[in-house]
């Protein structure tokens, strides 16, 4: 079935197919009050899902289980839950290379058992859509906020985007298949957000119309075959490189790698199209600049409304993908900033890491404040890091974490 | 704007992929040569020219145009048939041109027949075998063309084109975009105009062949 040749028709549901760009961009628009999890629901409502596998993890697991309610409404073609995370990856693989489109939620513990699948879905090609609501990895157990688990995903040749608000999850959902489908792409798009935070919090969203749907998948645009049998990537154990030492097989591997990553560069220029840039700046040209992805960026806001109260103007750049990752974007944004404050909700700091790679003269960056293991980030702690590198003396917060 | 030009090779023992170095995709209506865009029609006259110029110029047909699966692909199939022999018509006695099958991606051990199929795992030795110094990927998958299209820039000096039915492959020198069939006969009719106005290679003695 070739997309366009069914645009204006109706699904079985009596959804209408439509251009996604009308989709998104011009269909009128209605607000519903929501958590984060009713959302996914709702944006998978109108994406034209083949397949959802499940298994239960928090804090996805209400999502899961939302998405059911989808099936049994018949608004996916299928709907089960796996043995595991491990499981779920490797069944959702299955439904892709079978040329279904391919929708999963997973979170913490869940995505790191699960991880093997992720390089093997990139080296695959395969444009599956997996939700990470990210929290706590380590022992002892956590089931809270943290996310630590995109610096793993960032390695794995997946796209990563980072949503903020329950309103970025509804729109890059429904956006990223159409980035990841696309043929020069083809790669799976890790979604995550902050789990509980965005989740299991309500939000005002504005959503599409009930009646439109994205168009469905064409796996015939895809850059391998589908449902190949004889071939790498579907055949992988018989005959293909693993199975050989010699020059030819390390140097068509180190090719296929490459590729890989080359369709994450290729992402940029859709992605740019459909999120209107990988980065988004407010009060670009002050001195201060609060670079964060995720709900950080909430956060930094109001620790930027504090400031202004207190005379001091600090700039705000949200990071809305990490792979692609926004380097130039971010170089160019900061380039005049006498201090960049990086906030984030995990231990090791790998935003920081990240942005310091990217830019020129890194001491004027600190990598600061870090909360984890669920704690919240009060905003008083992100203007308590900015008054110090300003030299100002604050006052400690000490028990409101 | 990057500085990096895809170029013949032989380039290096491990190439980096054109899209890390900052090559992009042509946009529809465009094409590239050696990664700077141009207009359509630009790249097809350098198409030809590489065609005309070459010692052996060879089209590789992927599994897309070699087997009737649509109506499409059988057109596309009659339109690469078109084009090679509109090459054979057009170039000099010494210029050898070949038509090539890549007729599925399998890794084949320990190598395969260079004298009737390109692999991607291993195109240059198709490419050495037959010496092959200009050559057209059409109807192969995008991922196993960038492979085969990395390869080739690494390890030999030949000219690479993509006749791509999608956006287009920043690893070839040369490449197009959203091909048709009509888009394929429109370089065989750039061919016959410039046939007579390109200089062919000249001919190589057998001395200078036995040399290598």
């Amino acid at each position: 079935m070739e997309t366009k040749s069914v645009i204006g028709t109706q699904n079985k549901k009596g959804q209408v197919y439509t251009d996604a760009r009308v989709m998104m961009n011009e269909a009128p628009r209605t607000d519903a009050f929501f958590t984060g999890s009713e959302v996914i629901k709702e944006a998978v409502r109108r994406a034209s899902v083949d397949v959802m596998i499940a298994y239960p993890i928090t804090p996805q697991s209400e999502a899961a289980a939302l998405i059911g309610e989808l099936f049994a409404e018949g608004y996916i073609g299928d709907y089960f839950r796996g043995e595991s995370e491990f499981a779920v990856m490797g069944q959702c693989a299955g439904a892709a290379f079978g040329g279904a489109r391919v929708f999963t939620t997973t979170a913490g513990p869940g995505t790191m058992r699960a991880m093997e699948n992720f390089p093997m879905w990139a080296g695959a090609r395969l444009p599956i859509q997996v939700i990470v609501t990210c929290r706590g990895l380590n022992s002892p157990l956590s089931i809270q906020p943290d996310t630590l688990e995109i610096s793993y995903l960032i390695q794995t040749g997946m796209l990563v985007w980072h949503a903020e608000t329950a309103q970025d999850f509804y729109d890059w959902i429904l956006k990223g298949y159409m980035v990841s489908e696309e043929p020069d792409v083809h790669l799976p798009l890790a979604l995550c957000c902050d789990g509980f935070f965005v989740t299991h919090t309500k939000d005002t969203v504005m959503l599409t119309p009930t009646d439109m749907c994205l168009p469905p998948y064409d796996p015939y645009r895809s850059p391998v075959p589908c449902m190949d049998m004889e071939c790498p990537p579907v055949r992988m154990m018989r005959d293909p490189f693993v199975m050989k030492s010699n020059y030819i097989s390390y140097a068509t591997h180190a090719s296929w790698q490459q590729e890989v990553w080359a369709a994450v560069e290729r992402s940029r220029k859709h992605t740019i199209a459909w999120l209107d840039g990988l980065i988004e700046t407010e009060n670009g040209d002050a001195d201060i600049l609060l670079v964060a992805s995720g709900t950080a960026v909430s956060q930094g806001r109001e620790a930027i409304r504090l400031l202004e109260e207190d005379g001091i103007r600090v700039g705000l750049v949200k990071i809305k993908t990490i792979r692609p990752w926004p380097g130039e974007e971010i170089r160019e944004a900061t380039k005049n900033a006498k201090h960049i404050i990086v906030p984030e909700f995990n231990v090791t700091g790998w935003l920081a890491r990240e942005i310091k790679a990217s830019i020129p003269d890194t001491d004027r960056l600190v990598a600061a404040p870090h909360v984890f293991g669920g704690m919240t980030m009060p905003p008083e702690i992100i203007v308590s890091e900015i008054k110090n590198a300003l030299g100002i003396r604050t006052e400690v917060l000490a028990g409101r974490g | 704007m990057t500085q990096y030009r895809v170029l013949p090779g032989p380039e290096h023992f491990l190439p980096p992929s054109a899209a890390s170095m900052g090559i992009k995709l042509p946009n529809p209506g465009e094409g590239h040569i050696h990664g700077v865009i141009v207009p359509e029609e630009q790249a097809m006259e350098e198409a030809a020219r590489q065609f005309l110029m070459a010692r052996v110029p060879t089209i590789f047909p992927g599994p897309l145009v070699l087997w009737a699966w649509n109506e499409k692909a059988a057109k596309k199939a009659t339109a690469v048939r078109h084009l090679y022999e509109t090459i054979k018509e057009c170039v000099a006695p010494q210029q050898k041109p070949m038509l090539i099958p890549m007729p599925d991606y399998r890794p084949k051990y320990p190598k395969i027949n260079p004298e009737v199929e390109i692999n991607p795992n291993h195109p240059n030795l198709t490419i050495w075998h037959n010496k092959i110094d200009c050559c057209m990927f059409v109807g192969v998958h995008c991922h196993q063309a960038n492979l085969s299209l990395k390869i080739i820039r690494g390890g030999t000096n030949c000219f690479t084109i993509a006749m791509c039915a999608q956006a287009g492959h920043e690893d070839a020198m040369l490449s197009f975009r959203d091909a048709t069939p009509e888009k394929i006969m429109r370089l065989a009719e750039w061919v016959r105009k410039l046939k007579g106005s390109v200089k062919p290679p000249e001919v190589v003695s057998k001395k200078e062949k036995s040399a290598g």
